[in-house]
């Protein structure tokens, strides 16, 4: 059946996904690399900017976060729950890194013992290996968590899931701040410790610094972005597009839509987790003020001003919404006293400017998917040129001839003809 | 039942704040489809601006209204109504300026929401940066509540405070009834809210209603804010934003555009929100404490979301081919 498939020319499955064919491998081998030397190109240029390290790493993360928001986005479902799962993910991170269970108190090392396997730290840091298991466990919690919350969640359309998400981001925030999870258990290791929350969080083992965690960040992000470069050009993503486009007219092509949907509001939650564990080590400290309304405001407009059709749309909108309170804050030191106040201060209202501007006058975002298509292979199925199909070899028509009815029939139309006509004249005296 | 009535008492004044700001939102959903997340914004707006009406001094700080005061006074009842209309002109202006270019532009529902954020932002800041980030002080502004904090209303002590907050409430839900369904200006944004295209067809400026519209939610807002703001006092100029998201939560229960829908569920919420606290729980003998209450209309938004996903009063919406 496979090799049928694979030999036809695509006609047989008329279906949107399947007419646009894909590119000959060395083509698609060359628009990957030259994604790949755009891609990497941009972000060395940001990251040798004069910057402060916190800014780089910050810019990574908002760029990460924004990620996760974009992947519900794809769909066309507009999700806010990327700044609870990134408060989980921190708070597993926090969790798993205070227990007194794996800290060695004899020798001030590291052990950790999960079921049969135990590892034990080479420093006096957190090991790597573990650091590694927080993200998987993080990303399996919001993996299920999040296919939970979706299929219950993605049957609200539009702005119903934007609500439901800002209340499940708020449900999970006060379940942080007063803990009645492990209050019930009875736990004894295990808190979230309320509004102060959990600080003096181990460093990881090869980061001594909190500007080194730049190399746990700028992977995960190369990952995600290659991910998603991918997965728009993949079924899976064109699947998705068409969900975006026309719900029901995807659903019609046999694309299973919840199905869809779920695995990738699920697989962005797992994104912000993950983003989460990294963060909550890089900071040292974690509580529920972290994934607040303004994240999630912050990380929206990223996706929108950045452009919310491809991959490096969020990132750029990332980069810019990051760096420009910066940019801004050198801008302020140029002038004297009150006028950089005035700068220094209103860089929120800047912001705000710059949301409503951006709307307004770039309303496919910074990066549209012109430019990506030129640069990165099409990917958006709109904008492609009409498939070269060989012609469809149609078997010559074998209809009979129309015949004239036979005079049994003649009687009821010669019946029905008169109304027919009164009906057609009226048509016609109307217009 | 011995706290029934007091809770209900407490509830039905938080409630119909709520109610009131929810209605805001619900009007400008309903003739634009969209949700204004600057609400919660000019809520602040509303109450920082009856504050200075009412010539009160601001907080300290290096900031240029901070110390200052406006050189006459206002009595408290002006002071609410010119601060509504100032919020409502200031409501117009956003609308003209964040609101309208969108539309004209036939945007995605998307980027209006982002550009509402961005505005919400920028008020926010505005008003940090031009009276400080002090919170207001409550006050007592109405003789009755000055002299008298608390009656008996059916054997229960109420707070007078929370009576004037339920009566002005109450007021203002009546106008907007009546408004609504006795006038034809109620009619037309009936008729707009139904199909902006056919209204605009039958004669109706739409655009005019709009922006009528809009001065009409700043102005409620506004009354919301400072009916809050003067008796309780404020947490400082972030503080319609958490209204904001309950606001939220009140209009998704009472299923959005709906409007009798968001005035109860605003009731409901804030009776909810003063019963359950103290509640304990049957089977695991739990005491839901006080801190729990900002949990709650997320909770039941999030119930009412997965059992009736078109509100409390909402019918089912025909999805057409």
């Amino acid at each position: 059946m496979a090799s049928t498939t694979t030999s036809e020319p695509r006609i047989e499955m008329p279906s949107p996904l399947t007419r646009f064919r894909p590119r000959s491998s060395v083509a698609q081998f060359g628009r990957s690399s030259m994604a790949a030397a755009v891609f990497g190109f941009g972000l060395f240029v940001c990251m040798v900017l004069p910057l402060q390290p916190s800014v780089r790493v910050d810019m990574l993360r908002v760029a990460l976060l924004a990620l996760a928001t974009y992947l519900p986005l794809m769909a066309g479902q507009l999700s806010l729950a990327t700044p609870g799962f990134y408060l989980i993910g921190g708070y597993v991170a926090g969790i798993f890194a205070k227990q007194n269970v794996l800290l060695d108190k004899n020798t001030g090392f590291w052990r950790i013992s999960v079921g049969p396997f135990s590892w034990v730290s080479q420093r006096e840091l957190f090991p790597y290996s573990a650091f590694i298991l927080e993200m998987i466990i993080a990303a399996v919690i919001a993996l299920v968590l999040g296919a939970a919350l979706g299929y219950l969640a993605l049957r609200l359309r539009g702005i119903f899931l934007a609500l439901a998400t800002i209340a499940f981001n708020q449900m999970v925030a006060i379940l942080m701040l007063h803990d009645p999870i492990f209050a019930w258990f009875g736990s004894k290791g295990i808190k979230t410790e309320g509004a102060q929350g959990i600080y003096g969080l181990e460093n990881v083992d090869p980061f001594l610094t909190k500007a080194q965690y730049m190399r746990a960040y700028i992977p995960l992000l190369v990952v995600a972005a290659f991910f998603l470069y991918r997965l728009e050009r993949t079924r899976t993503g064109r699947a998705l597009i068409a969900i975006r486009e026309d719900e029901l007219a995807a659903s019609a092509t046999g694309i299973h839509p919840t199905y869809f949907k779920v695995l990738v509001f699920s697989v962005g939650c797992a994104l912000a987790a993950v983003t989460g564990v990294i963060t909550a080590h890089q900071q040292n400290a974690w509580n529920p003020s972290l994934g607040n309304f303004e994240l999630a405001t912050l990380v929206l407009a990223c996706v929108v001003i950045g452009g919310s059709r491809t991959f490096a749309g969020p990132i750029v909108g990332a980069f810019l919404l990051t760096l420009l309170p910066e940019a801004l804050r050198t801008l302020a030191r140029q002038f004297d006293g009150s006028t950089a106040q005035i700068i220094e201060d209103g860089r929120p209202f800047v912001y705000g400017l710059l949301m409503v501007l951006c709307c307004i006058f770039f309303p496919k975002g910074l990066v549209p998917p012109t430019v990506t298509n030129r640069l990165f292979g099409r990917s958006t199925p709109p904008t492609l040129p009409p498939p070269t199909l060989p012609p469809p070899t149609l078997p010559p028509p074998t209809l009979p001839p129309p015949t004239l009815p036979p005079s049994s029939q003649t009687a009821s139309s010669q019946t029905a003809s008169p109304t027919a006509a009164a009906i057609s004249s009226t048509v016609e005296s109307a217009k | 039942m011995t706290t029934f009535l007091p809770n209900l008492f407490t509830g039905l004044a938080i409630g119909s704040i709520y109610a009131l700001f929810a209605l805001g939102y619900t009007l400008i959903f309903s003739v634009l489809r969209i949700i204004n997340f600057a609400h919660g914004a000019m809520f602040t707006a509303g109450s920082y601006l009856t504050y200075m009406l009412m010539g009160k001094t601001f907080g300290g700080g290096n900031y240029p209204f901070a110390q200052k005061k406006l050189p006459i006074g206002m009595p408290f009842w002006v002071a609410l109504i010119g601060g509504a209309l100032l919020a409502g002109a200031a409501n117009v202006l956003i609308e003209r300026f964040a609101f309208r270019p969108l539309r004209e532009r036939n945007s995605d529902t998307l980027l209006t929401l982002v550009s509402s954020l961005g505005i919400s932002i920028m008020i926010a800041t505005l008003i940090q940066n031009l009276v400080g980030a002090d919170p207001l002080p409550s006050q007592e502004p109405i003789a009755w509540v000055r002299d008298t904090p608390s009656v008996k209303v059916f054997g229960v002590v109420v707070g007078t405070a929370r009576i004037c907050i339920f009566i002005v409430a109450v007021v203002v839900m009546s106008g907007l009834w009546y408004l609504l369904n006795r006038t034809k200006t109620g009619k037309a944004l009936k008729a707009v809210s139904e199909d902006r295209t056919t209204a605009n067809l039958l004669g109706i400026s739409t655009d005019k209603l709009i922006v009528f519209t809009f001065f009409l939610c700043g102005g409620i807002a506004s009354i919301a804010g400072a009916m809050v703001s003067t008796f309780a006092g404020t947490a400082g100029p972030y503080f319609g934003a958490n209204f904001g998201l309950i606001g939220l939560a009140v209009i998704i229960m009472g299923g959005l555009g709906d409007i009798p829908g968001a005035v109860l569920a605003g009731f409901l919420i804030g009776v909810l929100q003063a019963a359950i606290p103290g509640w304990k729980v049957p089977l695991i003998n739990w005491t839901i404490g006080n801190d729990w209450k900002d949990a709650i209309p997320f909770f039941f938004l999030f119930l009412v979301l997965m059992v009736r996903p078109n509100g409390l009063l909402g019918r089912a919406e025909i999805t057409k081919v």
